[in-house]
């Protein structure tokens, strides 16, 4: 248990602000991330711990957390088709396993099983290919069918009564939720406890380029000098990089989801259907958590569709027809940077000392310690970290896509 | 959205297949031309031609919509937007530019 936990439930030691006021700024700073949601924090946290690089700022046009971080469905696993992403995703998984005791500040990390379900023979198919490739790198992952399905999830509904009935499944035992507002906030206050500087409502307008390099960043509250600056903004991420002129894979598409009320503890697993475009857990809280497949044409705005609802609720209902007379509580979308081959771009940009985090679609929570520690280890040494080198922004102009068709909400 | 042959009929009628944008040289394009054209879109928040399908009626047309608020200003059939960008002075981006390429 973590210590702060603890110390809190035995009411000692009085409760401290997680974050004091913002100080003057200091003259240059060695790292400028732009964007402070969990991934620019994880990178700013590991840079001060594994590199000992302190003076560093994050900034963000909003506040702390307040982007995709607390949008995505706190949904984390490894059960990742490609090599390239199965290892990533691992040490992610790990790192995250250990987050709070790391962080001092319990995340709420919570094991669940990941059941991806498959309606066709093509499903199980890629089910089954997924699991090979999981095993392989040590991933624990399995196909499993009716019987066994009906056992680890004996709510779900395997009628053949239904239009598209359930055959099998891909199990993925380690799969795990976790909450996403404690892990943006246990990575600030870790940083800042190592020194790192968290400057809010400051908006990164563009860029001090000279001679090819950038040296520093023009906000909303004056220009800030650093040595090397990092781009962790998620669904702005073109916008942002345009300012640079640089061009990234990227299309900006919402991503919806919903909470319902409250209601008993029913669901174990997270359930997945990447046929159904639909994906389901319930929280620590009782809320059912559901998203779906990402909005139909490129849009940055954040409005809810009844289109997304009626969609979801169609597939949902069939896969759970208990929750028929549930209430829905809260809706929101998120911006997310899909790209061609539905893999992140991470690592070096054609403009030196101009590193980037981009390109996290639907996939980017559950990578946030491991993007955070390999993205500190590139922006420290200028060596691209061998997990990151097969998402590097040049496998475009190369034609060395990843085709990662394990992420979720994409059609396969 | 307001299809230029339809009228206006419900969205979900539709699908939503990218900018448009003038394909490299089939011969003589380079690597890069290409991969600008296939991977690095400009992603651009704001007014943007789209190549829209009306699925029912297997219809490709033209859409000028604004992605920070998912209007749709103006819709053309393929012909009309054609002509209306031949109209132009400085002609780019035709939906079939064949001679020089003209990746933005």
């Amino acid at each position: 248990m973590p210590l702060a936990l603890l110390t809190y439930a035995l009411g000692l030691g009085e409760r401290k602000r997680h974050f004091p006021a913002p100080q003057p700024l200091q003259k240059r700073y060695d790292v400028l991330i732009i964007g402070a949601g969990g991934h620019g924090l994880a990178c700013a946290y590991h840079l001060a711990k594994d590199h000992g690089i302190t003076k560093t700022i994050v900034i963000d046009k909003g506040y702390l957390g307040g982007g995709n971080t607390a949008r995505n469905t706190t949904i984390v696993r490894a059960n990742y088709l490609t090599e390239e992403g199965t290892a990533f995703y691992k040490e992610s998984l790990a790192l995250f396993e250990n987050l709070s005791q790391e962080l001092d500040l319990n995340t709420m990390y919570s094991k669940r099983g990941h059941l991806t379900l498959a309606h066709t023979d093509a499903a199980l198919r890629t089910a089954r290919w997924r699991a090979e490739v999981n095993k392989h790198l040590g991933v624990r992952s399995e196909v499993v069918g009716r019987h066994e399905l009906r056992k680890i999830c004996p709510q779900l509904n395997l009628s053949d009564e239904v239009r598209f009935p359930v055959l099998g499944a891909l199990y993925h035992a380690p799969g795990a939720i976790a909450r996403h507002d404690a892990v943006a906030w246990g990575y600030a206050r870790a940083a800042y406890r190592r020194g790192v500087e968290i400057l809010q409502n400051t908006e990164a307008t563009g860029f001090q380029v000279e001679r090819g390099r950038v040296v520093g960043v023009r906000t909303s509250r004056g220009t800030i000098t650093a040595a090397k600056v990092v781009q962790a903004v998620a669904g702005h991420s073109s916008v942002l990089a345009h300012k640079l002129g640089i061009r990234l894979p990227i299309r900006t598409v919402p991503l919806q989801a919903c909470v319902s009320q409250p209601y008993q503890p029913f669901l174990d697993p997270i359930v997945v259907s990447g046929s159904l475009h639909v994906y389901i857990s319930q929280s620590a809280r009782g809320e059912f958590v559901m998203g779906g497949a990402t909005d139909p044409a490129e849009l940055y705005d954040t409005r809810s569709t009844l289109e997304f609802k009626e969609q979801l609720m169609m597939h949902i209902l069939e896969l759970f027809p208990q929750l028929a007379n549930a209430n829905l509580l809260r809706q929101w979308a998120g911006l997310a940077d899909m790209t061609p081959d539905f893999s992140p771009v991470m690592g070096k940009t054609p403009v030196k000392n101009y590193y980037i985090d981009a390109g996290w679609g639907t996939w980017g929570f559950k990578a946030t310690p491991v993007c955070g520690k390999r993205m500190a280890e590139c922006v420290a040494t200028d060596k691209t970290p061998a997990l990151l080198k097969p998402f590097a922004l040049s496998r475009f102009d190369d034609f060395d896509l990843v085709g990662e068709k394990g992420a979720a909400s994409v059609g396969h | 959205m307001p299809c230029p042959i339809h009228g206006e009929r419900n969205i979900a009628e539709f699908f939503c297949k990218g900018p448009v944008l003038s394909m490299p040289n089939a011969t003589r394009g380079t690597r890069q031309q290409w991969a600008r054209y296939l991977f690095l879109a400009e992603n651009k928040a704001g007014i943007v031609d789209e190549w829209w399908l009306h699925s029912p009626s297997s219809l490709w047309f033209v859409a000028r919509r604004d992605t920070t608020s998912d209007e749709i200003l103006q819709t053309w059939t393929i012909e009309a937007y054609r002509t209306q960008q031949q109209k132009k002075t400085t002609p780019k981006a035709t939906p079939k530019a064949t001679s020089k390429t003209t990746t933005r």
